[in-house]
């Protein structure tokens, strides 16, 4: 059973497979363990991330595919439930419309890019891909009675996902029954069935043929694997799943902008979480993911209790002040990739 | 009259001025094991590259089973029947031994696109694969991953591919390159079971004349990029023009 759900991919490794039950028990039972809205954000965030990581990994890890478009998959599907639901008007069929023509779109987007960029080499795939990736972040904020430019959109979704809305008259452990629950657990089985379904490609014919395209894409096409249609296939899925996720983060946000979707500073940070969970192993982007997050949302806090017990010593309180957490968070990404080049899964597979 | 499965009429390509294969017109027939030999530089490889795709011809075509597919790309190629294993082993070495053969039926079985079923639950492309694992003497190794195996099983591995896509043509690159003494007789084995079978092709460049002279029912021997010899062993061997050519000195230190 367990088997068949992880589609035969178990974590090898104990130290893994412990870390990865608590990620997702915390994850499913995060509004009643951590109830501050600050913590159900930060649990919200790391489901989406978890899902956009891991369709980035498919594309770089499977397929050896770079791509600095992935966030304007992710934004795709973003602006798409806000202007659907802009629209529209506030309603399920509003967002379901606009995460699919988000993701179609997404899919299409990918198939042209891939189709003219492809063929040739890999490299130039990625050159491609900044260079569309740039133009669209600028189109979207020049066109701004479309898109809202700068600014980005708000807009409201259906008042079943909003804390208005009590599904329940009780409180169960001091949590409130209400739509901004129902929300959460949208996204959380969403998130879910995402990876899930990832996890499934990776290890399906297709996926193989993928890791040999990775491996030798010389050989793959003379053992008769058009190496191009299924780079492109890759990208096109990996580019809906994108746009998905993101359409779950605006749901989530009830707001969509640039800096929340489009940004390049986004795209790098989901080229590290990649890279520090472990390329190529799914599994990854879960570890990757969930310590990103955590950590662009707490070091700061961390920092400061940190600062506050050694305010005595002469130098380390300016050195752990809360305002230098970007250094540190640089300083641990350099510590983790020098001593997990495999990634965090893949040296704790190493090790078994 | 042979039915000729893979025919070259004038096929040439030049690389910039030097021309690397030159108007090479040549069948190829059903039942038969043809040597290509010549000199280093003689255009050997390149006049496989020609045929398997990796390279477009300048002029010419290559007629397979009575079809053109002189523009068809490598993959297509592969499934209207061309196979083809190389000088160089070339295989996906993070993978194992049994997941690179199960590759190659998979990929004969179009099931490439299949994104949604595990592709360990295949049971009709793993057992076939295993078939050919055993045949080739790794069975004891199918989890192993191809980086860690020796060069000999490698070498070994590459022909099990290529038995694995089982082609109308078979195409070989010096499949014995830098194997051991003891390990070149399990390929050669291998490659002198398929010929029993009538209805294949087999082509064979082969440096070794220990080699060519128990396998091979015709030889032709390329020089400059253009056809020097054809025929069988015997004669091609004993030819005035290729003994003067080259192959007396060659050929002959390769010989023993």
């Amino acid at each position: 059973m367990l088997n068949t759900i992880l589609s035969g991919d178990l974590p090898r490794s104990k130290v893994l497979a412990a870390m990865l039950v608590a990620i997702l028990v915390c994850l499913a039972l995060a509004p009643f363990i951590f109830p501050g809205v600050r913590s159900v954000d930060t649990a919200a965030r790391i489901c989406i991330f978890i899902v956009l990581v891991a369709s980035y990994d498919l594309l770089l890890g499977y397929g050896g595919i770079v791509s600095f478009a992935h966030t304007m998959f992710f934004g795709m599907g973003a602006y798409g439930v806000a202007l659907s639901s802009k629209h529209m008007g506030a309603g399920f069929d509003a967002l379901a419309i606009g995460a699919a023509s988000g993701a179609l779109l997404a899919a299409l987007l990918a198939l042209v890019i891939g189709l003219f960029s492809l063929r040739v080499r890999a490299i130039f795939f990625a050159m491609i891909t900044l260079a569309v990736a740039s133009a669209v972040a600028v189109l979207v904020s020049q066109l701004s009675g479309i898109t809202g430019g700068e600014d980005g959109l708000s807009f409201k979704i259906p008042r079943a996902l909003g804390p208005a809305f009590k599904f329940a008259d009780i409180e169960l452990f001091g949590v409130k029954m209400n739509g901004k629950l129902l929300k959460y657990y949208l996204v959380f089985f969403s998130c879910l069935i995402l990876f899930l379904l990832m996890l499934r490609i990776v290890h399906s014919p297709f996926g193989r043929v993928l890791l040999a395209i990775r491996e030798n894409d010389f050989r793959a096409e003379a053992i008769g694997y058009r190496v191009v249609h299924y780079r492109v296939a890759a990208t096109c899925l990996s580019a809906a799943i994108a746009a998905l996720a993101g359409a779950l983060y605006a749901i989530w946000l009830r707001y969509v902008g640039p800096d929340t979707t489009l940004s390049m500073e986004l795209m790098i940070d989901i080229l590290l979480m990649v890279v520090i969970g472990g390329m190529g192993t799914m599994y990854g982007a879960v570890i990757g993911a969930t310590i990103f997050v955590l950590a662009q949302n707490y070091l700061q806090n961390l920092l400061n209790v940190a600062g506050q017990a050694v305010a005595d010593v002469p130098l380390l309180p300016q050195l752990l002040n809360a305002d230098r957490w970007l250094l540190w968070l640089g300083v641990l990404f350099i510590l983790s990739i020098y001593f997990f080049p495999t990634g965090i899964v893949g040296r704790l597979r190493k090790g078994n | 009259m042979p039915h000729p499965l893979l025919e070259t009429r004038d096929l040439t390509v030049r690389f910039g001025g030097h021309v690397a294969v030159d108007h090479i017109s040549c069948s190829f027939n059903a039942g038969e094991l043809t040597a290509i030999v010549g000199p280093n530089g003689a255009g050997k490889t390149t006049y496989f590259n020609l045929i398997s795709g990796q390279i477009g011809a300048t002029e010419g075509t290559v007629q397979l089973n009575g079809h053109d597919i002189t523009r068809m790309s490598v993959a297509q190629r592969t499934h209207r029947g061309l196979g083809r294993a190389f000088q160089l082993t070339n295989l996906f070495p993070d993978l194992n031994v049994l997941e690179n053969v199960r590759l190659v039926i998979q990929s004969k079985a179009k099931r490439g696109f299949n994104m949604f079923s595990l592709a360990s639950s295949h049971d009709d492309l793993t057992a076939p694969a295993m078939e050919i694992v055993e045949r080739v003497r790794l069975g004891d190794q199918t989890q192993q991953v191809v980086s860690e195996l020796s060069h000999g099983d490698q070498r070994k591995l590459e022909v099990a591919l290529l038995i694995a896509l089982d082609p109308l043509v078979y195409m070989f690159d010096e499949p014995t390159a830098g194997m051991s003494v003891d390990e070149a007789p399990i390929v050669l084995e291998l490659i002198a079971e398929l010929k029993a079978r009538t209805d294949r092709a087999i082509l064979l460049v082969e440096h070794k004349m220990d080699v060519i002279r128990t396998l091979a029912d015709r030889i032709i021997v390329l020089h400059n990029g253009a056809l020097a010899a054809d025929g069988d062993p015997a004669t091609v061997m004993a030819s005035d023009v290729v003994q003067e050519a080259y192959m007396g000195r060659d050929l002959e230190l390769a010989d023993g």
